[in-house]
């Protein structure tokens, strides 16, 4: 029992001291099990049952004198057994409430006494000694048995000893057969293996896409190499139940280790690479799985798996009807409620019976938003993290009590809450007018299962005992919002509003007290001055992304949208405002647009100048939603924001700047915001004296440069001038990001880049490389990349130290950042100076260690700058033949599916192979065939370069007949075909040294090269003339040769 | 139509009568012109023509004057508040006393038709000063220029739901003055005066009808518009 007694049965949360087992299905059939086995313990094994306990049993019994018979002496309360020990103690006492019992036989007895109460009996036993196996057996012989070597040991034991033994036996018999019960139970309900983690961590996977569904940045093992039953931490970890170590780097917070064991997910001492033989120690509660620990660190990533639409999302059939009858009207409320607690119940018990080994199965409910947000959500997230694993062991009782009576309180709280919310809703109905309300407890309790609030609960269970004076305050107006006229609602309004509405507890109070169900009833009466005031408070609390929530799941924002078409300016302005407020998450920004939000907000940017402000702040919030940029362009809003753009006002140019910022993400809108001459406003007010206005701006022109003639416009309006002295603010790292984005794209364009270097952009941009925060030093590599375009360029680059810089960053892990940092070390290596450094930096190495990457973008980057490394370095073939393991890394990258990166490496490989020395190991790596194999690609980049490689490895030992061979020279010779004229110089290139083995030259015959070939030979490049002048010769040699040999 | 009787010839001793009359209006028309006249110099708000057709709208809800005495007395309370009730939907006997008194400026227990000008001119059209000297006289129903816990508490007395469970009725009632007198005595005597309700009300518009309504909605104003302005134009 030792076993299954401390780790399977799950113990309650404890007043303190003892414990107390919890009410679940699982310990009930456990609670059986051993009921059974004590009541047939006295006939199945007479000599053991006799076997006097080290300690007695204690615990406070519901039995009293009158209950024991025969065999007890029995006087006044207090009972004792006729059966005595050695020493004369009786093995039975009862003096009320407890009792104490010494043998089996005498618990077996007891049992039978006990009658209907036997259960509980047992339950009471187990629950006051938490260890019985000590005290029947003692600690030494407990331990001793425990760690296997039983029988071996205990023989030289004196005979006094022999039925201890047995009893051990007897006990640890029983033992095993509860554990396996318990274990056949939860392999019932839930399988978790390898497989299941590998299902959950390629979902997590597809969740870090660039762009706004981003939702991680990363994440990846920690160990590529599976083992065979599907696990990578190592097997002396696996013992322990884990799987894999995960780094998952979130988008808000820092990096997370994790380990997903079978018990669940948790944070590590940070396993960053394989081997290494710490940090394997859980440095944070353990959640069921990768999601919900994920849920609970990243508010960013909590938001966001929301608008995920992957398979996650599918709804149990029994919570379904739950939603539907959620949506009924107020007379549900009550038994909508007690099934809802019903539903948690069971799934609490379901978890608490196989806390361990939850696996997908469980995770389907986590991200369905629709449940979620009208709060009938069990909460399971919060009950796994605040229960330990019992499987994962180490942990002592005690530490588990500690940890339960969070949960525990909080229930606690929760129970006060929605009683004093129970009033409110009664008397609210009187001024209900609305349908589809949902009662205000469902939401006071469904608060700790939104994300956002992870930390909530926990804040308010301390402040339960005291609540804030203003509370009872705030309880005061909400009654008078419910029960009174015009007159008494606009006063408490107002009353309301001398609260400080910014302060959270302020905000929950108004929730709680049912006083945001009044708020939005109000939105849709008549009464001007009730909607104003009601506005003036929502627009204040709404600042909290929970009560933002609760005002969508009411319906509140379809009235708010609905305000906007008031002919009150007031009301109007007050709408958009609030709607500027509530649209922080997709599911508002929706509603926004489906009620037709969009189009009202547009029409706004028309009218009144506060209004259209307004109106302006709004669509900036709705505009982080993809599909209403769309609307606002439809609706016709970008020429309006054009129009406010010429306004004086910061504050009105904020938010329009930022709207079309926001916009500008869309090709569709940039184009729009081109034509429609917005790039002269925004250069306008980048010499604003506000922050935030240049950053918008800047971040404005960063998407908008994309486009050339935008670009050009830049110039024009004489933008680079103020964009290059914004790189001076260097406190401002979010305009300074904008700033340098801005200029990188506006680089694009040679002019663009003349012009920059007349403020000196170069050497400040160099200055930045070091100390930046990562989304500034893309932008200032990428710039960086554009100007060593210019050979001037490259000296000044190399002059302020920045091919130094440019290294270093070489070793980081931003995938962004290092195809740029690929693409500016390139293209300073192009001067023979600067290469000088770089390889004195060992930086051919850290870029030809980049192939390793997964991202194919930082692998072909970082290829095409191995080119002119390459071929600028001294030594280059000693160099990359120093370099371990380089030539497998390059050639398997032959294998990739991207023909971007199998151009850029076909171009590495033809540098290479100009040494000769490496040319001849590359073949043994079997690199022709590989080419061989590519040459039925179409695409006219990577014909280029496979040609051109082809033609280098024809240079060697029997490469041409193996080209031949492997059918490579009919494809090859469909490339003349090519509108790319680089494509036929290379072509012409490799047929020509391909033609100098006789099979190669028939196929290329067959083929009908000799045709297209002496079209070329007119070229005005004389490369290409002499290559198909050479092709045509060999193949015209041949064909004579074969005809004088015919002759002959 | 009533000019057209003038230029007929008739001896019946009904249309002597109605030869009278129409002598009458006909001399009440250039007086009410030349009243017009002077009266838009008099009044805010209003134009001339304006000032005309509220003439007219005035004798019309004082009805034919029989009697010359009676007319120079103006609206009574009776009909005022009638007038209250019908065109400005106003129910609340409490405030629509108060407003007959803030519009009868000479206490005479009759609104003149000087009175009932110069009341519409900030009941319809005031400007936030004019309105809050004119909610404060409303509401300030003992005239000593402060507003006390006792005049507030009838004012909100029919403001609040009564709960029957409540043990004291009227202990909403208490609190809702007390959160009230709170945030408008803003200089803590124990009562509100005429610069404690300005200042709160510049702080908050929201609290110029603080203790009911005393003054038109939108539809109402132009409801009145349409009825006494554009209607009588059109004529």
């Amino acid at each position: 029992m030792g076993v299954s007694l401390t780790k399977a049965v799950q113990w309650t949360s404890a007043s303190s001291g003892t414990g107390k087992l919890e009410f679940t299905p699982m310990n009930e059939s456990l609670l059986k099990e051993i009921l059974r086995f004590v009541e047939q313990f006295n006939s199945q094994h007479p000599q053991e049952a006799k076997h006097v306990f080290e300690e007695p049993l204690q615990w406070s019994t519901t039995l009293v004198a009158s209950d024991f018979k025969t065999d007890y002496d029995i006087s006044d309360s207090d009972v004792q057994s006729h059966e005595k020990d050695s020493e004369g103690h009786p093995l039975l006492q009862l003096s009320p409430p407890n009792v104490y019992a010494r043998s089996f036989s005498q618990l077996s007895k007891l049992i039978h006494l006990a009658d209907d109460k036997k259960l509980e009996e047992v339950r009471a036993c187990l629950e006051g000694n938490r260890d019985p196996m000590v005290k029947i057996l003692g600690p030494s012989l407990t331990s001793v048995l425990q760690k296997g070597g039983a029988h071996t040991e205990v023989k030289e034991e004196d005979q006094g000893e022999d039925s201890k033994v047995k009893l051990f036996l007897l006990l640890q018999n029983m033992d095993n057969q509860l554990l396996n019960k318990c274990l056949k139970e939860i392999s019932e309900q839930v399988s978790l293996n390898p497989a299941a983690v590998k299902n959950e961590v390629e979902l997590l996977k597809r969740l870090c896409s660039e762009g706004e569904k981003r939702v991680l940045k990363s994440v990846r093992y920690t160990s590529d190499y599976e083992f065979s039953n599907g696990c990578r931490a190592p097997p002396w970890r696996q013992v322990h139940g884990e799987i894999c170590y995960l780094v998952i780097e979130p988008c808000d917070t820092e990096t997370l280790y994790i380990t997903r064991s079978t018990a669940g997910a948790f944070l590590n001492g940070g396993i960053k690479q394989e081997q290494e033989e710490s940090g394997y120690e859980r440095t944070s509660d353990t959640y069921k799985d990768l999601v919900t620990l994920l849920t609970s660190r990243s508010p960013h990533f909590a938001e966001n798996i929301n608008k995920q639409d992957f398979a996650v999302q599918e709804l149990p059939s029994t919570q379904k009807i739950q939603h539907v009858e959620s949506v009924d009207a107020e007379e549900q409320g009550q038994p909508q409620r007690s099934y809802e607690q019903q539903e948690k119940n069971v799934h609490e018990k379901a978890r608490q019976q196989h806390a361990p080994n939850k696996a997908d199965g469980e995770k389907k409910y986590e991200p369905c938003p629709r449940w979620k947000n009208l709060g009938l959500m069990p909460p399971c997230g919060k009950a796994e993290e605040k229960k330990p694993s019992k499987s994962s062991g180490g942990e002592t009782s005690g530490e588990i009590q500690k940890k339960k009576l969070g949960p525990a309180a909080k229930s606690k709280m929760k129970a006060e809450f929605s009683v004093s919310s129970l009033p409110g809703r009664l008397s609210s109905q009187k001024i209900k007018t609305s349908a589809g309300a949902v009662p205000v407890d469902a939401f006071s309790e469904s608060s700790s299962e939104s994300e956002e609030e992870e930390e909530q609960p926990e804040r308010r269970a301390e402040s339960t005992t005291d609540l804030p004076s203003e509370y009872w305050e705030i309880q005061k107006v909400v009654k008078f919002l419910k029960g009174g006229d015009q007159t008494a609602t606009v006063l408490a309004l107002c009353a309301m509003m001398d609260f400080n509405l910014m302060q959270e507890t302020c905000q929950l109070a108004i929730r709680d007290l049912g006083g945001l169900e009044v708020l939005i009833n109000l939105l849709d009466t008549d009464e001007v001055k009730c909607k104003i005031g009601s506005l003036k408070i929502l627009r204040k609390i709404s600042h909290n992304v929970q009560i933002g929530r609760v005002i969508v799941d009411m319906g509140g924002l379809q009235s708010i949208v609905k305000i906007l078409d008031s002919s009150v300016k007031d009301l109007k302005a007050l709408a958009a405002e609030n709607i500027a407020n509530v649209a922080r998450f997709h599911r508002a920004r929706r509603t926004v647009r489906q009620y037709g939000g969009i189009k009202k907000l547009v029409k706004l940017l028309e009218g009144d100048v506060e209004v259209a402000r307004c109106g302006a702040l709004a669509l900036w919030s709705c505009s982080k939603s993809t599909k209403n940029k769309e609307a606002i362009r439809k609706a016709g809003g970008i020429p309006l924001l054009g129009h406010l753009l010429k306004s004086p006002h910061e504050n009105m140019l904020i938010p329009v700047v930022g709207t079309l910022q926001e916009c500008a993400s869309e090709e569709s809108f940039r184009i729009v915001i081109q034509t429609e001459g917005m790039i002269k406003d925004l250069v306008k007010n980048l010499n604003s004296e506000n922050d935030e206005l240049q950053m918008h701006c800047a971040s404005a022109i960063f998407k908008c440069a994309e486009d050339k003639q935008t670009r050009d416009l830049v110039r024009k309006y004489k933008g680079l001038k103020p964009l290059v002295s914004l790189l001076s603010k260097e406190d401002n790292k979010e305009l300074l990001a904008a700033a340098t984005g801005a200029i990188w794209k506006c680089s694009i364009s040679m002019e663009n880049v003349d012009e920059l270097q007349k403020y000196k952009a170069l050497e400040t941009l160099v200055h930045l490389l070091t100390d930046e925060p990562e989304d500034v030093l893309v932008n200032v590599v990428g710039a960086l990349g554009e100007f060593a375009q210019i050979p001037a360029n490259k000296a000044i680059i190399r002059k302020c130290g920045g091919i130094k810089s440019l290294v270093n960053l070489l070793t980081g892990t931003n995938q962004a950042l290092l195809v740029n940092v690929t693409r500016a070390v390139g293209a300073c290596a192009t001067d023979m100076e600067n290469m000088a450094i770089i390889d004195q930096l060992d930086g051919v190495r850290l870029v030809w260690s980049l192939l390793k990457n997964p991202n194919a973008d930082v692998q072909s980057s970082a290829a095409w700058a191995l080119c002119p490394c390459i071929e600028n370095a001294k030594d280059a073939g000693e160099m990359v033949r120093s370099l371990v393991g380089g030539f497998e890394l390059i050639v398997n990258l032959l294998k990739s599916t991207n023909n971007e990166v199998l151009a850029s490496i076909c171009a590495a490989i033809a540098k290479i192979a100009k040494d000769k020395e490496n040319l001849a190991i590359l073949t043994d790596h079997g690199v022709v065939p590989l080419l061989a194999k590519l040459t039925n690609k179409t695409d006219d980049r990577l014909r280029r370069h496979l040609a051109e490689a082809i033609c280098h490895f024809c240079m060697w030992g029997t490469n041409r007949a193996s080209f031949g061979d492997a059918g490579a020279v009919a494809p090859l010779a469909t490339y003349l075909m090519s509108n790319d004229k680089a494509v036929h110089q290379s072509t012409a290139m490799a047929l020509y040294q391909l033609s100098k083995e006789p099979n190669n030259c028939i196929t290329m015959h067959q083929k009908g090269v000799v045709k297209p070939l002496i079209h070329f030979m007119g070229s005005d490049d004389e490369m290409l003339q002499e290559a198909t002048a050479g092709c045509v010769r060999n193949i015209r040699t041949l064909c004579l040769a074969n005809r004088q040999a015919q002759d002959q | 139509m009533v000019t057209e009787c003038k230029h007929r010839s008739c001896d019946s001793p009904v249309s002597q009568l109605l030869k009278k009359t129409s002598e009458m209006s006909a001399m009440n028309r250039k007086l009410i012109q030349s009243l017009a006249e002077t009266l838009s110099k008099e009044v805010e708000h209003f134009n001339k023509t304006e000032v005309e057709c509220l003439i007219r709208e005035f004798n019309v809800l004082l009805g034919e004057p029989t009697l010359p005495v009676r007319a120079a007395h103006g609206l009574d309370r009776g009909a005022f508040r009638t007038i209250l009730h019908n065109m400005f939907g106003m129910t609340d006997d409490m405030i629509m006393d108060g407003v007959f008194r803030t519009f009868d400026k000479d206490k005479d227990g009759f609104i003149s038709m000087r009175e009932w000008i110069e009341g519409l001119s900030v009941f319809l059209r005031g400007t936030l000063d004019e309105k809050i000297k004119y909610c404060f006289d409303v509401y300030d129903l003992n005239g000593d220029r402060y507003i006390s816990r006792e005049e507030i508490i009838p004012m909100l007395k029919n403001s609040l739901i009564r709960q029957p469970t409540e043990e004291d009725p009227d202990e909403g009632l208490k609190d809702l003055v007390e959160i009230t007198l709170k945030k408008m005595d803003q200089d803590h005597d124990g009562r509100i005066s005429f610069e404690d309700f300005e200042k709160t009300v510049r702080e908050e518009n929201l609290l110029l009808e603080a203790f009911g309504t005393c003054l038109p909605d939108m539809t109402s104003i132009e409801a009145f518009n349409q009825n006494v302005f554009q209607k009588q134009l059109e004529q």
